[in-house]
């Protein structure tokens, strides 16, 4: 006989007059191999099909299912119950804006920080449908495609302690976003320009250092080196900026 | 009502959706975009493998070119495909791809010099020319000539989703997440837009476009067992399918992936088999090399899923509390090849087995991957039947794939036919003007509330509609799977109707209140079960074998009487789809012949009829010499 888990599931449902958020427990007989997709699935088609919650590819991939799982933000479809004590405390990303149950709003906030970090290649050339593809050294490629993993489930900011202070500190995803564009040669942004974006308290300057974005990031992308790196540009072209203006 | 006006409404935001909509927009339009989950979610970010492309910049894609391409792409459809269409695909897919370099994806280059790869478990050298250096590099995949797959490491399909969400927002398109259209708005000829739930708070809205498109995927989760994302659910062709106007061409037409992992139906890449991955089966023993002594792992996906049912049948499938599975070995390839380019495969072992592939086997079996089948278009990608609607990408039936799609021809198509589609929306849209009744707005927006209202309140019975969409699920994977035969399907036929029934029966448990998941799912199902029905009755009617539609009773493929394309209607207040058939394809640039792997003979078609439709070509003598 597997174990039978407890799960301790929060509740609130904006769009249901009188609701008030609480906390509700759920049992379920434990079977090989099982993920808290599987088990989530489950128990919405079996016990309470009022849950609400969100997958998307349930394999690791797209960030739809990130929620605190006892206590620490991570990816549910990925999360095996095997790994995990007997009672399971199942929350909603802080940050984000509560959905209902464990749905957060990830997309409208990914979008904002599009258009705060100019997520894009500025570049001045045109595309010549009849011209070879300009060249590109692989290992810049691989470079660029190691920060462009990320899969905006919101982990990272959602265990930023300076994100849950301050609701204008942009976070490591989207700093990860501008380091993924500083490495690639087809944008044109010069040093000064990304300045204007991430120099200031919002941005690379406001972080305090505390690296659980790394610790919880479930792609393991390297956002201390990153961040680091970001910190030493920026205060570089900073300086260089003071000694411009003199 | 929220109402809100576009000029083209695009329902999907997938590669393919968000494709057409860049399209639009830099033409000048203004496009919108509904997607159930965040764009880059959609389940084009999940291909990991690549794009075909024949760029030819790569040693083993020397020689390659457009031509090859396409007789590649005929070949794999099993003659089932539109030869038009692949055309204008073969020939666009380079452009893309360097349009693409262009807006941002970090495609992997050629490094020059000396270089080592596998192939059915050996070790091959190559040589990768100095003067290509940098150009965008390829890989192998099962079914093609030439290494014509351009990648990103193992996340393609993230990364040029990424890339094209990113365009979307230099653009200024909206793009609006947990949006789900639940019914066209159209009069007796024309598309107007769609009822659309706010999957936030569970309100109905309305999106008004003079075009709209449909690019919502494909329909895998029809199926119980799929690697197909939740998403992938047939929303966006039951809601066209359900005017009664719109035909679902090929319905029959589904394919089987070789490597779903045993028991959570994830995919591993392709890229695991053309970097040199084996299959083998309980005694550890390769056996595709016997089945198929040329191609090997390497045959394309109908034919590897076909061998290792067989062989699984034959008794030498590995017995597991989930079924009988088989390996893929994927040890000999080594840490650093693993940990960089199969590292998503390495994360799927770590994360949903707990198998480390450098020293285990990983446990697969075929399991649905993807559907040919879908919203029948013209060359252009405008639906059959009605005015102003367009598909284009896995949720349309272009028709390049045939009775069977090539590993990165799809995620392929999304860019190209996204293009291409785009492209002739935008002529469309240049100078067209219409007008929307209000009162079909309305009656259409009243309709969808009373569903609602008695989903809620069991007017219509009290049936979970979990139970109904598990026995539509069970009935296609017992009746309707990679093998067919007459008594399998006219049970699954028996079955579905019975199935049909009960869709129409379902109530909610739940009080179905603000983003209900129960709600959702009750609003699609009879939809679904319809969807089901034509992939049956379609497969009962298809009396031979043709790519991955594998009649056991009928092993020929019949060009005689099958060079056809099925299109299923479903008029209103039916029970049953109602068939016509159309020529497969106006023209052969490359006239039906023999694949070259996957065996089984062939009944020619009519010698007059061929050549007829034959037009000259320069693959013509390609396609002799292969």
């Amino acid at each position: 006989m597997g174990r039978q888990i407890k799960f301790e599931i929060f509740r609130y449902n904006p769009e249901r007059k009188g609701d008030v958020p609480h906390m509700q427990t759920f049992t379920l007989d434990e079977t090989p191999n099982m993920t808290l997709f599987i088990a989530l699935n489950r128990l919405r088609e079996e016990q309470d099909p009022s849950l609400i919650f969100d997958f998307c590819c349930r394999a690791g991939i797209c960030g739809a299912c990130a929620m605190v799982i006892n206590g620490r933000p991570g990816l549910a479809c990925q999360t095996k119950t095997k790994d995990q004590p007997t009672n399971i405390t199942l929350l909603p990303l802080p940050v984000y804006k509560l959905i209902g149950d464990l749905a957060v709003d990830t997309g409208v906030w990914f979008r904002e920080m599009y258009a705060k970090t100019e997520s894009w290649i500025h570049t001045a050339k045109v595309f010549d449908p009849k011209a070879e593809e300009e060249r590109m050294d692989n290992e810049i490629a691989e470079q660029i495609y190691e920060l462009e993993r990320c899969i905006e489930c919101g982990c990272c900011v959602a265990a930023c302690g300076t994100a849950r202070l301050r609701d204008d500190f942009m976070g490591a995803a989207a700093l990860n976003r501008i380091a993924r564009f500083v490495v690639d040669p087809r944008d044109e942004r010069t040093d000064r320009e990304y300045f204007e974006v991430i120099g200031n308290d919002n941005g690379i300057f406001g972080c305090m250092g505390l690296l659980a974005c790394e610790d919880v990031c479930p792609k393991g992308l390297p956002l201390q080196n990153q961040l680091g790196f970001l910190r030493r540009k920026m205060g570089i072209t900073a300086i260089k900026d003071i000694f411009r203006k003199k | 009502m929220q109402t809100y006006y576009t000029d083209l409404l695009v329902i999907g935001a997938g590669l393919a959706g968000e494709r057409v909509a860049c399209e639009a927009a830099q033409n000048g339009f203004k496009a919108t975009c509904l997607s159930i989950v965040p764009a880059r979610r959609s389940h084009s970010s999940a291909a990991q493998g690549g794009m075909q492309a024949a760029l030819g910049n790569c040693a083993k894609g020397e020689g390659d070119g457009p031509d090859v391409h396409f007789l590649d792409t005929v070949k794999g459809s099993d003659w089932g495909c539109d030869q038009e269409v692949a055309r204008l695909f073969a020939d666009n897919a380079p452009i893309e791809m360097r349009r693409l370099a262009h807006w941002g994806v970090p495609w992997n280059r050629v490094v020059p010099g000396q270089s080592f790869y596998f192939k059915g478990g050996e070790k091959f050298e190559k040589y990768e020319k100095p003067e290509n250096e940098g150009l965008i590099t390829a890989r192998s995949f099962g079914g093609t000539a030439k290494w014509r797959t351009c990648y990103t490491s193992d996340g393609t399909g993230h990364a040029v989703m990424c890339t094209m969400d990113n365009r979307c927002a230099e653009l200024g398109i909206d793009v609006f997440d947990k949006k789900e259209a639940i019914a066209l708005i159209h009069n007796d000829d024309t598309c107007m837009g769609a009822v659309v739930r706010c999957l936030r708070t569970g309100q109905l809205e309305v999106f008004l476009g003079k075009a709209t498109a449909i690019c919502t995927g494909g329909f895998g989760r029809i199926y119980k067992a799929t690697t197909n994302a939740v998403i992938c659910d047939g929303g966006g062709h039951t809601i066209a399918h359900d005017t009664g106007m719109v035909p679902i061409g090929n319905p029959e037409a589904i394919q089987f992936h070789p490597t779903g992992i045993v028991p959570t139906d994830i995919l591993v890449t392709e890229g695991c088999r053309g970097d040199g991955g084996t299959l083998l089966d309980c005694n550890e023993e390769r056996f595709m090399n016997i089945y198929e002594p040329e191609k090997a792992e390497l045959a394309s996906r109908d034919v590897v899923s076909r061998w290792m049912t067989h062989h699984m049948r034959q008794g030498k499938g590995v017995k597991s509390p989930y079924g009988e599975h088989l390996w893929l070995d994927i040890r000999h390839l080594g840490d650093k090849h693993i940990s960089t380019k199969l590292r998503e495969v390495d994360e799927i072992c770590h994360h949903f087995l707990g198998v480390d592939p450098r020293t285990e086997l990983i446990p697969v079996r075929p399991t649905q991957h993807y559907t040919m089948a879908g919203l029948r278009t013209n060359k252009d990608g405008a639906v059959y039947g009605l005015k102003g609607l367009f598909s284009a990408g896995e949720a349309a039936c272009w028709d390049m794939h045939g009775f069977n799609r090539l590993g990165g021809n799809s995620l392929a198509e999304t860019v190209v036919a996204g293009g291409i589609i785009g492209a002739k929306i935008v002529e469309f849209l240049k100078g067209y003007e219409t007008t929307f009744d209000t009162r079909t707005i309305n009656l259409q927006v009243k309709r969808q509330e009373e569903r609602i209202h008695d989903l809620i309140h069991g007017r219509n019975g009290k049936l979970n509609v979990y139970d109904v969409r598990n026995e539509m699920q069970e009935a296609l994977m017992k009746g309707c799977f990679v093998f067919r035969n007459n008594d399998g399907l006219e049970e699954c036929v028996d079955t579905l109707q019975k199935t049909l029934e009960k869709s129409r029966k379902v109530g909610l448990v739940s009080d179905g209140a603000g983003p209900s998941h129960e709600l959702a799912a009750a609003l699609k199902v009879e939809g679904q079960v319809k969807l089901a029905l034509c992939i049956a009755q379609a497969a009962l009617q298809r009396t031979e074998s043709r790519g991955s539609h594998n009649r056991e009773d009928f092993p020929e493929r019949n060009d005689k009487d099958w060079l056809n394309r099925t299109l299923a209607y479903w008029p209103e207040k039916a029970d049953m789809p109602e068939f016509v058939y159309e020529d497969t394809t106006p023209v052969f640039e490359l006239p039906p012949g023999d694949r070259g792997y996957g065996g089984g003979s062939i009944i020619p078609a009519d010698d007059k009829y061929v050549k007829e439709r034959t037009v000259k070509s320069s693959v013509t003598k390609i396609g002799k010499k292969q």
